[in-house]
């Protein structure tokens, strides 16, 4: 057998094969390479067994503090959640993982009408027309998002709020390298008055401090002014708070993740993706439609491919082609196993514990919370010793929280110095009250020394 | 309607509660912000759904379920070692500390170390999360490099084989450039010629495909990219195609300035049923500056860190780079299995992957060339492509033979790519299918070829055994339907 694992052939198969090709060895079928170019030593050393491979990754991964080890108030746009043991049962089933992106639709059912599927729970709980199938993850599909204004209005220029988590802005001012769409950032109280010119704005809600925002006004701003309003989302909040489409959102944009996607420090994730009607043939990547076959049942096929690359090429609304259709197909078996009930339930759970933890971290001496108004499940505190100073003393502690001071684009720090801390329904009592004592313990030393 | 699975609209029943999260808190949401439409999410109970997914889950073709030879997308084995390795790493979240992550840190360095050795390249962002992805991060790259040199307004034109994949000139028009396609030779090479002609002073650059999308190796690929060079522009390899070239050829050491690998085709991570993937971009010195941020550091004591996110002091600012494209690390989970499976495989199991592949891919062509034409008749590297327009003449397209080969029991190959080939047919066997699957999907082969010459219109039927017979695709399109409806 060979030196690869997975190599099927005996020696008698190789042979028989090279035979048939006519050739000695397979140094015969190089010959286009430069031979001087040909075989190069790569310095990688020996493969190694299964058992090896497993005890190396294990030493590699007892090198990281895992979120489950201790209280974990880290959150934003990817969370901490409950994950129903039967989601990576179902989701990671092989003909789901193991296949590719359904060309042949006849024998990849199973993927397309668990991505329709998809499609409509979403479509449902944003209240939005049309979702696609998936983007890379919230960050590139708030840049699509941004590029699609731009396709759709014939403008340059995209105005974001400073409320919406750096990450998206980071990408966004990135991306907006490419085409030079003018990127102006705005605080989200200023974003309906900067309407004017604007392909789009960009509002997130809540917003990356938790704080809820009047997306109504500055739709309404956005359409006057007849550029498109862009919503940055979070799909619990939208089992709570009225969801994007009714707020006036023209393109409704998140991160998925939540839906029983595991963290796996950033990726692989769900990147959301939603548009009106009227919108869908600017809409980049991938969509799965209904349809009959030749006998007249009912089928699935990807759907209004004029828009993509491998038809389209430099007139496709996007370069995308592999998405992350498996995390849609993730959250989509979450979404199915919770229902609106659980959904709910588990979106209540985090605001409540958020709600309570507000108080009684708020009650400490030196302490406040920061919010400019009513805050979803995440909220930020101001402390005596500032956020990034306090998030250090408690990591000491063995406690993971977020400060705003980590929040930077373009290299510079934006913003306040406070901590951020997100809540979900892993959220424990416990969790709650060691992140209470450990703020008291950490506030108490600097308000001494400041009394001194 | 008939149906193969209800909907999961169609199963729930009102009240049906699943009980994964339980809560009695109650909240206050302020009016003004709570939800007033309603959320018409279907009521199911867990067993239900296992049901619903399990049934699903056969309808799908899978690299599990048998051979997937689909041209170009590298269907190979995917090993489970590979996902356990990855559920080791899924409790993390990308905003934890640098002190709290240093076994991600160090993972993630040597695979940018291991990338560099097997490319041939100097530096490495794991940041793109799939192909197209990487070559949108590279284009602006370009963009960075050109205007650092103060030739951005100048260099407006990305030039792309007409072999090219679609993804190459969308990433091209999507960076803001105009697209030049320029035509391949008779042998499938890009034809050095037109190249030549099209190169000015306003390219910026030259995407590539190595070997290309015939299977090809490019005979002239320094000469190709000497004369990008010799202009001013910058050669993008892209790697889709790397899993001939392991320890075979080193982009790097071709003349390209930078190559992207699709880890999910060359380094056996699973395709998903569409994604995710992951597509680190492996560059040359001279691009280094403009790689997106952060980059790991690796400290004298063996211990890591972000050079932006160095918690004790100011981040240093982000100087030339382009920014930040995705998440720190890209799409890790991902990149974990193929850090685990070139582990597994050491330098000589890679060697030999590719080898195998080129091997698995002639020996193939060595059983259908009597019954089927090659498009350009030279050695292939890992995959080939055919023209069934022979038997297309005879009343059987290549979507018919397709179809043909789902009656068969496989999966088949990408038909109508690459464009410069009428009727085309790519496969891609891999290197993880033994001498017998090969035998019988040769076999299979054959047996269509038969059938077309003796009745070639039966293939218009077909596939006859799949889960569906061939779907409606004119109507989807022209009456879309992309959500279920709900009874009202």
């Amino acid at each position: 057998m060979g030196r690869n694992p997975y190599s099927p052939h005996t020696e008698a198969d190789r042979r028989a094969m090279l035979d048939a090709i006519g050739v000695r060895s397979v140094e015969d079928l190089l010959g286009a390479i430069p031979s001087d170019a040909r075989r190069p030593a790569l310095g990688l050393g020996p493969g190694m067994s299964e058992i090896e491979v497993q005890a190396h990754l294990e030493g590699l991964a007892r090198l990281n503090t895992r979120a489950g080890d201790g209280p974990f108030f880290i959150g934003g746009a990817i969370q901490r959640r409950y994950i129903p043991a039967a989601v990576p049962v179902l989701a990671l089933r092989g003909e789901f993982l193991t296949a590719y992106t359904p060309y042949q639709p006849e024998v990849s059912q199973g993927t397309l009408q668990a991505v329709f599927e998809y499609q409509s729970l979403m479509a449902e709980l944003l209240g939005m027309d049309v979702v696609n199938s998936s983007m890379y993850d919230g960050r590139s599909a708030v840049a699509e998002a941004a590029f699609m204004a731009v396709r759709a209005t014939g403008r340059h220029k995209v105005v974001v709020g400073t409320e919406v988590d750096f990450s998206n802005r980071r990408v966004l001012r990135t991306y907006a390298r490419g085409p030079e769409i003018e990127i102006v950032e705005v605080p989200t109280s200023r974003l309906a008055a900067s309407a004017e010119g604007a392909a789009a704005l960009i509002v997130q809600h809540p917003d990356a401090f938790g704080t809820l925002v009047d997306v109504r006004s500055i739709a309404d701003a956005a359409h006057s002014a007849g550029a498109l309003c862009i919503q940055v989302t979070e799909p619990h909040a939208c089992a709570l708070l009225e969801p994007p489409g009714p707020l006036g959102a023209d393109i409704a944009v998140g991160e998925g993740q939540p839906l029983g996607i595991t963290m796996s420090y950033g990726g692989p994730h769900l990147g959301i993706f939603a548009c009106r009607e009227a919108l869908v043939r600017q809409m980049p990547g991938r969509i799965a439609g209904q349809t009959v076959d030749a006998n007249g049942t009912r089928g699935f096929v990807n759907t209004l491919q004029t828009r993509e690359q491998h038809i389209r090429r430099e007139k496709a609304t996007s370069n995308i082609c592999t998405n992350e259709a498996l995390a849609a197909i993730t959250a989509a078996v979450y979404l199915a196993l919770l229902g609106p009930e659980g959904l709910r339930a588990a979106a209540r759970s985090g605001v409540a514990k958020a709600h309570a933890l507000a108080k009684r971290l708020s009650a400490i001496p030196g302490c406040a919370v920061a919010n400019d108004g009513p805050f979803f499940d995440r909220f930020t505190l101001r402390t005596p010793l500032g956020g990034w100073a306090t998030r250090n003393a408690l990591i000491e502690r063995g406690i993971q929280v977020e400060a705003t001071a980590s929040h930077y684009v373009d290299g510079k720090r934006v913003g306040r110095d406070d901590v951020i801390i997100q809540c979900t329904e892993l959220t424990s009592d416990a969790d709650a009250d060691a992140l209470v004592d450990a703020v008291t313990s950490v506030s108490r030393a600097r308000e001494t020394v400041a009394a001194r | 309607m008939k149906a193969l699975e209800p909907l999961l609209v169609e199963l729930g029943r009102p009240g049906r509660n699943g009980s994964h999260v339980r809560s009695i808190d109650t909240v206050e949401i302020p009016a003004e912000f709570a939800r007033r439409a309603p959320l018409r999410l279907p009521e199911l109970t867990e067993p239900q759904v296992v049901r619903h997914y399990t049934h699903l889950s056969h309808f799908n073709y899978s690299v599990d379920t048998g051979m997937y030879p689909l041209g170009s997308c590298t269907m190979k084995y995917n090993p489970k070692e590979n996902d356990r390795a990855a559920s080791m790493f899924t409790d993390l979240h990308p905003r934890q500390s640098y002190r709290t992550t240093q076994g991600v840190l160090a993972l993630a360095y040597e695979l940018e170390q291991m990338l560099v050795r097997i490319t041939g390249m100097d530096f490495v962002t794991l940041q793109p999360q799939a192909g197209a992805q990487s070559e949108f991060t590279a284009l602006l790259v370009f963009k960075a490099y050109h205007a650092k040199r103060g030739e951005a307004k100048q260099r407006r034109r990305i030039i792309v084989p007409d072999s090219a994949h679609g993804t190459n000139p969308a990433s091209a028009a999507m960076c803001g450039y105009e697209v030049t396609t320029v035509r391949s030779d008779a042998r499938g090479n890009v034809d050095l010629d037109a190249l030549k002609t099209a190169l000015g002073p306003d390219v910026a650059g030259f995407m590539l495909t190595n070997p290309n999308t015939l299977g090809l190796f490019e005979e002239r690929v320094r000469e190709v990219c000497d004369a990008v060079h010799a202009v001013g522009g910058l050669v993008y390899g892209d790697g889709a195609n790397m899993n001939a070239l392991l320890g075979i050829a080193r982009p790097g050491d071709l003349g390209f300035d930078c190559v992207h690998i699709n880890v999910h085709k060359t380094f056996s991570t699973p395709h998903g049923a569409g994604g995710p993937g992951a597509g680190p971009l492996c560059v040359k010195a001279h691009l280094r500056p403009f790689l997106p941020k952060p980059w790991i550091v690796k400290e004298s004591d063996g211990t890591y860190h972000y050079d932006t996110a160095r918690e004790d002091r100011d981040p240093s600012p982000l100087g030339d780079s382009i920014g930040t494209v995705g998440k720190t690390l890209g799409n890790f989970g991902v990149l974990v299995r193929a850090y685990t499976y070139m582990k597994s495989l050491g330098e000589d199991g890679m060697v030999e992957t590719s080898e195998d592949a080129i091997l698995a891919a002639n020996y193939l062509l060595a059983r259908l060339r009597s019954r089927y034409q090659v498009a350009y008749d030279r050695v292939p590297m890992h995959e080939f492509v055919l023209t069934a327009a022979p038997q297309k003449k005879k009343g059987a397209s290549a979507l018919d033979i397709a179809k043909g080969l789902i009656d068969e029991g496989f999966h088949p190959p990408s038909v109508y790519f690459p464009l410069i080939v009428a009727e085309a047919m790519m496969i891609e066997p891999t290197e993880t299918e033994p001498k017998e699957t090969l035998d019988a999907f040769a076999d299979a082969m054959v047996r269509i070829a038969d059938r077309v010459d003796t009745d070639a219109a039966s293939l218009h039927d077909a596939p006859t055994k799949a889960p569906l017979r061939r779907l409606d695709e004119v109507t989807a399109a022209r009456r879309p339907i992309l959500r279920w409806q709900l009874p009202t």
